[in-house]
């Protein structure tokens, strides 16, 4: 499946930085107050497996509490998976201990969702920043540590005068630039952000994600990049991934997925997102879904969207579709042949979103 | 999803940020211009702390509290300075004889000096309710900040634990407790007070430590790899410890009235020890305070006043800390 999710990726170096494989996070569901019992659990993450290369930008998206910020949480060590691997430079850091995981944090960071959480409102900018020297001290020594702190500001385009300020005297953007300045400060390879740009307002969304760009080229980043935002994915990402309730359904280059798309869901996701021609807009045609997401604690044997899926045969009730290039266009050299978790799965001519 | 504008270029972008009012240096690093400020403040960076500070000392609870408190502690620490009498004293010839001059409020049924003795039960209070409240807020936020922290089974444990306490009426656990004491000193009443009044602490600390765990920041912090002690001290206790200064605050005066009950009801304090409580308990008995009522209104006046001065200072430190109000 491996080689299949590399076919179409821009020339870039051969062997992937981080190679996820078969990722499940399963969250208990207890029942009791003193001594708790498990009576399920709620399927986050379901076997996903994505590869990501130097330099490269993979977005994933999806509806909310389809597992991606679980999966974030995942890749950042934050959880322990239930099963599965995650290898960085062929390391499976699942199952470091606390002192080789230390060292692998220093080359993976993460930028949150919410600059209003994510920055403790009682540390002033320069301890924030500085805070990975403390955890971290052999990366800086002590009496560089101010610098480096007001070079991070500067590069993230912020004055490396606020140093003493509190975020609260920051607006969201800048809190934001503070956040992904933190994330910079160890130098890491990959960053891992987590819907980044989501709770900002739309022109600052544009400033953040192009100063996450310039970033990238500056020091040669990786990202994942999270996001239920289809076109600020499509302008930052070099593949894209769909998730469906905790399982990928398709993943490929911004241009497969996006005007080559042939998992239902990846095509209805796309019809949804309006375009800024009132002519095409008028014309385009639009794939309403019915019902809801289903219950990840209890979800829908077989293929996970064919209760919503207009498509929905008795085969997607029993048997799981695989993520894999479809036999349709197995030959072909189109911008469909990319990894299609649906058993009939097809391009369908969808009105070019973004 | 959300018709989001494509982003095509830095000309858009810098389109739309001049378009917008917040005040974002737009892509690219340009020299940075003094006047763009973010927020009124200055340019010095202040702390929630500070900010808590600034409010407070332009709050007229607050200093009126505050001076009543200093004037309070003054006279704990050294009654001399306004009382030049010895409280214990006495001489029963002199009993319930009216105020005279050096003697401004008269005397109690043993014939002592009810000004002195108001002095120096100010002692007696503010070193029950000072030391009770530290030992409180010690104890309580220690236990309950680690069973927020930690959660699990110790946090069930704790739990079940304070709703025990909380069954105790506290005027029942005293009268319990303390008539089982033999003699009783000032520290023995603190003790029952700790005993029994951590637990509300605990809770206010257990579930302030549950909010600020949640953060982000702390999972920032773990992400970057901070170990248990870097995120309890760095991340968690600045951000959990203020409801638990207000509580204490607010409890400071309710403990100091809780010794004066229970020295009332005649299992505080005991003599030689001066305490407005037991003074008050003394005064009610065998009615003598309907010849001679200055030998109960100046005891519970005192009283009366220590305790609301204490109130205001923790509703002006709510007011200050309470981040719903900023």
């Amino acid at each position: 499946m491996s080689e299949q999710s590399e076919r179409g990726v821009p020339v870039r170096e051969s062997e992937p930085i981080l190679e996820v494989r078969d990722l499940v996070k399963h969250f208990p569901l207890t029942q009791g107050v003193l001594f708790k019992r498990q009576v399920g659990a709620v399927k986050a993450v379901d076997g996903v497996s994505f590869d990501l290369h130097k330099g490269e930008t993979l977005g994933i998206v999806g509806e909310s509490g389809c597992g991606k910020s679980t999966v974030a949480k995942l890749l950042m060590n934050l959880e322990q998976p239930t099963s599965g691997t995650i290898r960085y430079k062929g390391e499976d850091i699942t199952k470091l201990s606390a002192r080789a995981l230390r060292a692998v944090r220093r080359n993976i960071q993460m930028v949150f969702q919410d600059p209003y959480t994510s920055l403790n409102p009682r540390m002033t900018v320069g301890d924030i920043v500085g805070e990975p020297f403390d955890i971290h001290p052999e990366v800086a020594p002590r009496g560089d540590r101010r610098r480096r702190v007001r070079e991070l500001l500067d590069v993230v385009g912020l004055n490396p005068e606020y140093v003493n300020r509190y975020p609260h005297q920051f607006s969201g953007g800048q809190r934001q630039r503070i956040g992904i300045a933190r994330g910079l400060a160890l130098r890491p390879e990959i960053i891992v952000a987590d819907e980044p740009v989501s709770a900002l307002d739309v022109s600052v969304q544009a400033q953040v994600v192009n100063l996450m760009e310039r970033l990238q080229d500056e020091f040669g980043l990786s990202y994942i990049f999270i996001a239920h935002d289809l076109s600020i994915v499509r302008h930052i990402s070099d593949r894209v991934g769909v998730m469906y309730l905790g399982k990928m359904a398709e993943i490929g280059t911004d241009e497969q997925i996006y005007e080559h798309p042939t998992h239902p869901y990846t095509q209805a996701l796309l019809s949804a997102v309006p375009v800024p021609d009132p002519e095409t807009e008028g014309r385009r045609e639009r794939i309403v879904l019915e019902g809801d997401v289903p219950s990840p604690a209890n979800p829908p044997s077989g293929c996970r969207f064919r209760t919503r899926c207009w498509k929905a045969a008795e085969r997607c009730a029993e048997e799981v579709p695989l993520l894999a290039v479809p036999s349709l266009y197995a030959e072909s050299e189109s911008g469909a042949a990319h990894p299609s978790a649906c058993h009939f799965a097809e391009e369908r001519p969808v009105v070019a979103a973004a | 999803m959300t018709g989001t504008p494509a982003i095509e270029g830095p000309d858009e972008t810098a389109a739309l940020a001049g378009a917008e009012t917040e005040v974002e240096r737009a892509e690219g690093r340009g020299p940075r211009s003094p006047g763009r400020e973010p927020g009124e403040r200055g340019q010095k960076g202040r702390s929630l702390w500070s900010d808590a500070w600034h409010d407070l000392r332009r709050n007229p609870v607050f200093l009126l509290a505050g001076l009543l408190i200093a004037f309070l502690v003054l006279i704990s620490l050294w009654p001399g300075l306004i009382a030049s009498q010895d409280p214990l004293s006495c001489r029963l010839g002199r009993s319930l004889d009216p105020s005279s001059a050096g003697h401004w409020f008269g005397f109690d049924t043993q014939g002592c000096d009810v000004y002195t003795r108001v002095v120096h039960g100010a002692r007696t209070s503010v070193t029950v309710g000072v030391c009770a409240t530290l030992g409180v807020a010690v104890l309580g936020s220690l236990l309950g900040g680690l069973a927020g922290f930690f959660g699990g089974m110790w946090d069930a444990i704790l739990s079940r634990v304070t709703d025990v306490f909380f069954g105790i009426p506290i005027v029942l656990g005293g009268l319990v407790f303390l008539s089982m004491t033999g003699s009783r000193s000032i520290w023995t009443v603190v003790s029952f007070i700790v005993l029994l009044g951590w637990p509300q602490v605990a809770r206010i600390a257990r579930g302030s430590v549950i909010t600020a765990k949640q953060n982000d920041y702390v999972l920032a912090a773990r992400a970057l790899g901070a170990g248990t002690v870097r995120m309890m001290v760095r991340h968690i206790l600045p951000n959990a410890i203020a409801p638990v200064i207000v509580t204490a605050t607010i409890a400071l005066g309710t403990y100091i009235s809780l010794e004066a009950t229970l020295s009332y009801l005649g299992v505080g304090l005991q003599p030689p020890t001066v305490s407005w409580g037991a003074d008050i308990s003394a005064a009610s008995q065998g009615m003598q305070f309907r010849n001679a009522p200055h030998i109960l209104l100046y005891p519970a006046a005192a009283l009366s006043l220590t305790v609301l001065a204490f109130i205001m200072l923790g509703d002006a430190v709510r007011d200050a800390l309470d981040p719903k109000l900023r």
